[in-house]
C-alpha cells in the first residue's frame, strides 16, 4: 500500500519547491546579504557593514516615503471599507426575499469591473482623467471660465489623487465581498429585530456589522497589502517618479529607483530589510489583535 | 361593495407587505441616488476613454469630455495596433499568462495535493515556507530578484518572466488548494487505492476532477493577477531590444509617456480602449464565475 510513496512525494514537490526556493526564498535571503554591500546591480561588490542602514536613517526621502505609506495604509482601507459597506448595505437592504434594491445586480456588475483592469492601465486612464488642462476629464467638465486644477502637479493634492484611484478601483470588489457576507446572515434575525421596532440604521450597526466582522478583518489585510504597494500608480501617474517634490513618494518607488535608476542595489536591499521587519511587526500586531477579538467573542 | 370587501380582507390578512414597503420607500430614493452616482463614477472614466479614442487632438483639448466625436474613424486604432505595437504587446501578454497560469496550476496543485493528503517529515515546514510568502510584498526583494534572474541568464526573456510569475503565484495557490484538498472526502480515494490505482493515477483521474470548482476559482485568480502584473515585467524585461517582448501593461504605460511628448493622445486612448474591451467582453460572459473566483480566497 505504501509502495512508491516517497518517490511520488519527492517527484511532486521538487519542481515547485525548487522554483519557489530560487526566486522567492532566494531573493529574500540575498536581500539580507546584499544590504551589507555596495552592490550596484551589475558585477561584483564589497562588504561595507551597516553603512547602508546609517545612510537610510539620515535619508529624509525615506522618512517621507514611509509617512506616505502609513497614510495610505490607514486612510485607504478605512475609506474603501466604509464606502463598500454603505453600498453593500443599500444593495441588500431590501432583504433576500425582496431580492435587494431594484437593479442591484446591474450595480454589482458595474462596480466590480475596475477590479479586472490592471492597476497600470487604471493609472494611465486616471493620469488623463486628472490631466491639468482642458484635455483632462475633470477639468474638461469644469466651467470654461475656471482656471484648471493642477491635480497631480500640485504638491498638496497629488497624493490624494492617488488615494482616490486606489479607492475607485477597490470598492466594487468589497461590495461584492460584503454582499456575500450579508447574504449569509439569516433573514430571521433581521425580521425579529424589525418586529422589535429596530430601524435600518440600528439593524446595520447592531446586527450586520458585528456578524460581518471576520470578513471585515480579511478585507483590512487585503487592502493593507494593496495600499502598501501602489508602485504602478506612483510610477505611471505621478510627476517625475514620486513628485512633485516627493509629495507622492512611496517605499516601493524608492526601492525601484535606488535599484535601477541610481545603481544602488545594495542600498535598495537595506530598504527591503527594514521593510521586512516592519512587515513582520505589523503581521504580529495584527495576529495579536485578531486573537484578542477571538477570545472576546 | 364587492370590491371594497375584497380590499378590506386583503388589508386585514396581509398587513406586512404594505408596512414594509412604507418603511423601505424613503430610503430607496437615497439608495438609488447614491448607487447611481457611484456607477457613474465607475463607468464615466471608461466611457470617456472610448469616446476620446475617436477624437482628434483639437477635439480632446476642446474641454467637452462627453461630447460625441465629429466622425468615427478607426485610424487611431490601426495606429495603436500596429505602429504603437499594441497587437504585439497583447500577444506577448496572452502567451506569457497562458503558459505561466498553466504552470502555476499544475505545479501548485501537485505541491498542494502532496502537502494536504500525505504524511511525511517536513510536511508542515514546507507548507509554512510556501505560505510565508504571502506576508511580504513583492517589491521588497526587487534588487536581489533582478540579480538572481540576471545570473541565470534569464533577463529579458519570456522564460525568466514565466518562471518568476509561477514562483510568486505559488504561495497563494498552494495556500488555497491545500485547504481545498483537505476538505475532499477520503472514501473515493481509498476505494481507488483498493482497486490498485497508483498515486499518479489517483491524482489525475480522481482528485483533479473532484477539485474542479476550487481549481477554476484559483485559475481565474491567477489569470487576472498575472495579466495585470506590472512591477515584475518592468524589472525583468529590460535591456537591449526589450521593447519587443513587453507585456500589455508595460507597453501602454510607455505609450502614455510617449504620447505626452508627441501630442498623440488619441493613439493612447485607442490603445487603452483596445486593452479594456476584451476585459469587458470576457467579463460579460463569465461575470458570475469571475466574481466568485476572485472573492473565493477571501471568504471561507
Amino acid at each position: 500500500m505504501r509502495h512508491g510513496k516517497y518517490p511520488f512525494i519527492i517527484g511532486f514537490l521538487v519542481v515547485p519547491l525548487a522554483l519557489y526556493l530560487v526566486f522567492v526564498v532566494g531573493a529574500y535571503l540575498q536581500m539580507f546579504q546584499l544590504s551589507l554591500t555596495d552592490w550596484s546591480g551589475y558585477g561584483g561588490f564589497t562588504y561595507i557593514g551597516v553603512e547602508n542602514f546609517q545612510k537610510l536613517w539620515d535619508d529624509s526621502v525615506f522618512w517621507i516615503a514611509l509617512r506616505h505609506n502609513l497614510y495610505l495604509l490607514i486612510v485607504m482601507p478605512i475609506v474603501t471599507i466604509a464606502l463598500a459597506l454603505f453600498f453593500a448595505f443599500l444593495l441588500n437592504s431590501g432583504g433576500k426575499k425582496a431580492g435587494g434594491v431594484w437593479g442591484s445586480k446591474v450595480y454589482r456588475v458595474i462596480f466590480f469591473f475596475p477590479q479586472l483592469l490592471a492597476l497600470a492601465i487604471v493609472a494611465v486612464i486616471f493620469g488623463r482623467v486628472f490631466g491639468s488642462d482642458k484635455s483632462g476629464m475633470i477639468n474638461g467638465l469644469l466651467p470654461q471660465s475656471w482656471t484648471p486644477w493642477l491635480f497631480l502637479a500640485d504638491e498638496r493634492w497629488a497624493l490624494t489623487c492617488i488615494l482616490v484611484v486606489l479607492v475607485w478601483q477597490a470598492v466594487g470588489f468589497y461590495v461584492v465581498l460584503f454582499s456575500a457576507g450579508m447574504g449569509s446572515i439569516a433573514e430571521e434575525i433581521y425580521e425579529a429585530a424589525a418586529l422589535d421596532g429596530a430601524t435600518k440604521v440600528t439593524l446595520f450597526f447592531k446586527i450586520t456589522l458585528p456578524l460581518l466582522w471576520d470578513t471585515l478583518q480579511v478585507a483590512w489585510v487585503y487592502l493593507g497589502i494593496a495600499a502598501f504597494d501602489a508602485f504602478a500608480l506612483v510610477n505611471i501617474m505621478s510627476v517625475n517618479h514620486g513628485g512633485p517634490n516627493n509629495s507622492t513618494q512611496v517605499l516601493s518607488m524608492q526601492i525601484y529607483l535606488n535599484a535601477f535608476q541610481n545603481s544602488q542595489a545594495g542600498y535598495a536591499s537595506a530598504l527591503g530589510v527594514v521593510l521586512f521587519f516592519l512587515t513582520l511587526t505589523f503581521a504580529a500586531l495584527t495576529l495579536r489583535v485578531t486573537r484578542r477579538d477571538a477570545v472576546a467573542a | 361593495m364587492m370590491n371594497l370587501a375584497v380590499e378590506e380582507t386583503a388589508a386585514v390578512t396581509e398587513p406586512k407587505p404594505a408596512e414594509r414597503s412604507r418603511k423601505v420607500n424613503p430610503l430607496n430614493g437615497v439608495a438609488h441616488v447614491a448607487l447611481f452616482l457611484w456607477a457613474l463614477a465607475t463607468a464615466g472614466p471608461l466611457l470617456w476613454v472610448v469616446l476620446a479614442s475617436f477624437k482628434n487632438n483639437t477635439e480632446i483639448f476642446l474641454g467637452k469630455p462627453f461630447a460625441l466625436p465629429e466622425s468615427f474613424s478607426f485610424t487611431t486604432y490601426a495606429d495603436a495596433w500596429s505602429e504603437a505595437h499594441i497587437g504585439q504587446y497583447f500577444l506577448n501578454s496572452v502567451f506569457v499568462v497562458a503558459i505561466s497560469t498553466a504552470g502555476t496550476m499544475l505545479l501548485g496543485a501537485m505541491a498542494a495535493y502532496v502537502l494536504a493528503r500525505y504524511k511525511f517529515p517536513g510536511n508542515r515546514a514546507i507548507y509554512y515556507l510556501f505560505v510565508s510568502g504571502l506576508a511580504f510584498p513583492t517589491f521588497m526583494a526587487l534588487a536581489p530578484l533582478f540579480g538572481i534572474v540576471q545570473s541565470l541568464g534569464l533577463l529579458n526573456s519570456f522564460t525568466g518572466l514565466i518562471l518568476v510569475y509561477i514562483a510568486y503565484s505559488l504561495s497563494f495557490t498552494v495556500f488555497f488548494l491545500v485547504a481545498f484538498f483537505k476538505t475532499l472526502p477520503h472514501e473515493i480515494d481509498e476505494a481507488a487505492l483498493v482497486d490498485g490505482a497508483g498515486h499518479l493515477r489517483r491524482f489525475f483521474q480522481i482528485m483533479m476532477p473532484m477539485a474542479k470548482s476550487g481549481l477554476i476559482s484559483i485559475t481565474i485568480f491567477n489569470i487576472v493577477g498575472q495579466w495585470n502584473q506590472y512591477l515584475l515585467p518592468v524589472v525583468i524585461m529590460q535591456g537591449a531590444g526589450a521593447d519587443s517582448k513587453w507585456v500589455l501593461t508595460q507597453g501602454i504605460a510607455n505609450i502614455s509617456t510617449q504620447a505626452g511628448y508627441h501630442a498623440e493622445w488619441s493613439t493612447l486612448f485607442a490603445a487603452l480602449t483596445l486593452s479594456i474591451l476584451p476585459m469587458i467582453a470576457v467579463y460579460a460572459v463569465f461575470q458570475r464565475q469571475i466574481q466568485a473566483g476572485l472573492t473565493a480566497g477571501a471568504v471561507k
